[in-house]
């Protein structure tokens, strides 16, 4: 069923996917259109905490923000291209580039407030203490 | 998909004339190739590595990335969810005569490799008066 009226300018779902792709910029694959997940994460855990590790290669970690709302870790940032100078050009670019933000489903609750990151050599480590009262 | 350009690390697809004796994965880095007005500047994702362990050979036109990772396990961890695996890095480049050899540059910050490959004197783009007959 197609909606009427003045709802033809409203999709609520169409806008969200659009936002989406805002977001997810970063994993288009120069025109290819294939959508890409960054950074790539790997989840550890034991019965205290998780540890989420990403890489994110050529970032600085003030580029990187982490946020914690409700049971995820939001994740995001912006990966800066290589700016051409003038007389510069590319013979080969693989390396993407762009804004990213990925929201990570927890395990459990956390202590938000003794959350710990390092970033080093282009990896993200991200310790996250289980919530007490869990 | 393989053959995609990817943010994804990629897999090796082989390594010529090579026998590994290491166990373990391999990865070609993704790698940006710029090109100045004096020198070919070369971009290589390696995140995870420590910059001792990048060894950058030069052999007659074929120049050589590698860097074995030594990874840990996090310690009292197990792994709930995973996208990305880690292992060595390994790419090959040919390079033609118009670089100075003996004054390459590498540097490594934030998991990123970068090369600088400077022109020889010879191969630098000169500007060539036309003179009026």
């Amino acid at each position: 069923m197609y909606w009427t009226g003045f709802f033809n300018d409203f999709e609520p779902w169409e806008e969200m996917t659009r936002l989406q792709e805002e977001v997810n910029r970063l994993f288009d694959d120069y025109g290819l259109g294939r959508r890409r997940t960054f950074p790539e994460v790997n989840i550890w855990t034991n019965e205290d905490s998780a540890l989420i590790t990403a890489e994110m290669p050529g970032l600085d970690s003030k580029d990187i923000n982490l946020s914690i709302q409700e049971q995820s870790l939001i994740l995001e940032g912006e990966r800066k291209p290589h700016e051409l100078k003038e007389g510069e050009r590319f013979h080969r670019r693989e390396r993407g580039f762009g804004e990213f933000k990925r929201v990570i489903q927890l395990p459990f609750p956390v202590n938000a407030d003794k959350i710990e990151a390092h970033f080093k050599n282009g990896v993200l480590s991200v310790t996250l203490p289980r919530a007490e009262e869990d | 998909m393989a053959e995609a350009k990817s943010l994804q690390k990629k897999e090796a697809d082989s390594l010529e004339k090579t026998e590994r004796t290491r166990s373990g994965k391999v990865f070609t880095p993704a790698t940006d190739i710029i090109e100045t007005g004096s020198a070919i500047i070369v971009l290589a994702d390696m995140p995870g590595v420590d910059e001792k362990s990048i060894d950058i050979t030069l052999e007659d036109n074929q120049l050589t990335i590698q860097s074995n990772v030594e990874f840990e396990k996090p310690k009292d961890y197990h792994l709930l969810y995973s996208e990305y695996d880690v292992g060595d890095y390994y790419r090959s480049f040919s390079l033609s005569d118009a670089i100075d050899r003996d004054k390459i540059e590498a540097t490594y910050k934030n998991g990123l490799l970068r090369l600088t490959l400077p022109k020889a004197e010879k191969a630098k783009a000169r500007q060539i008066a036309v003179k009026a007959e």
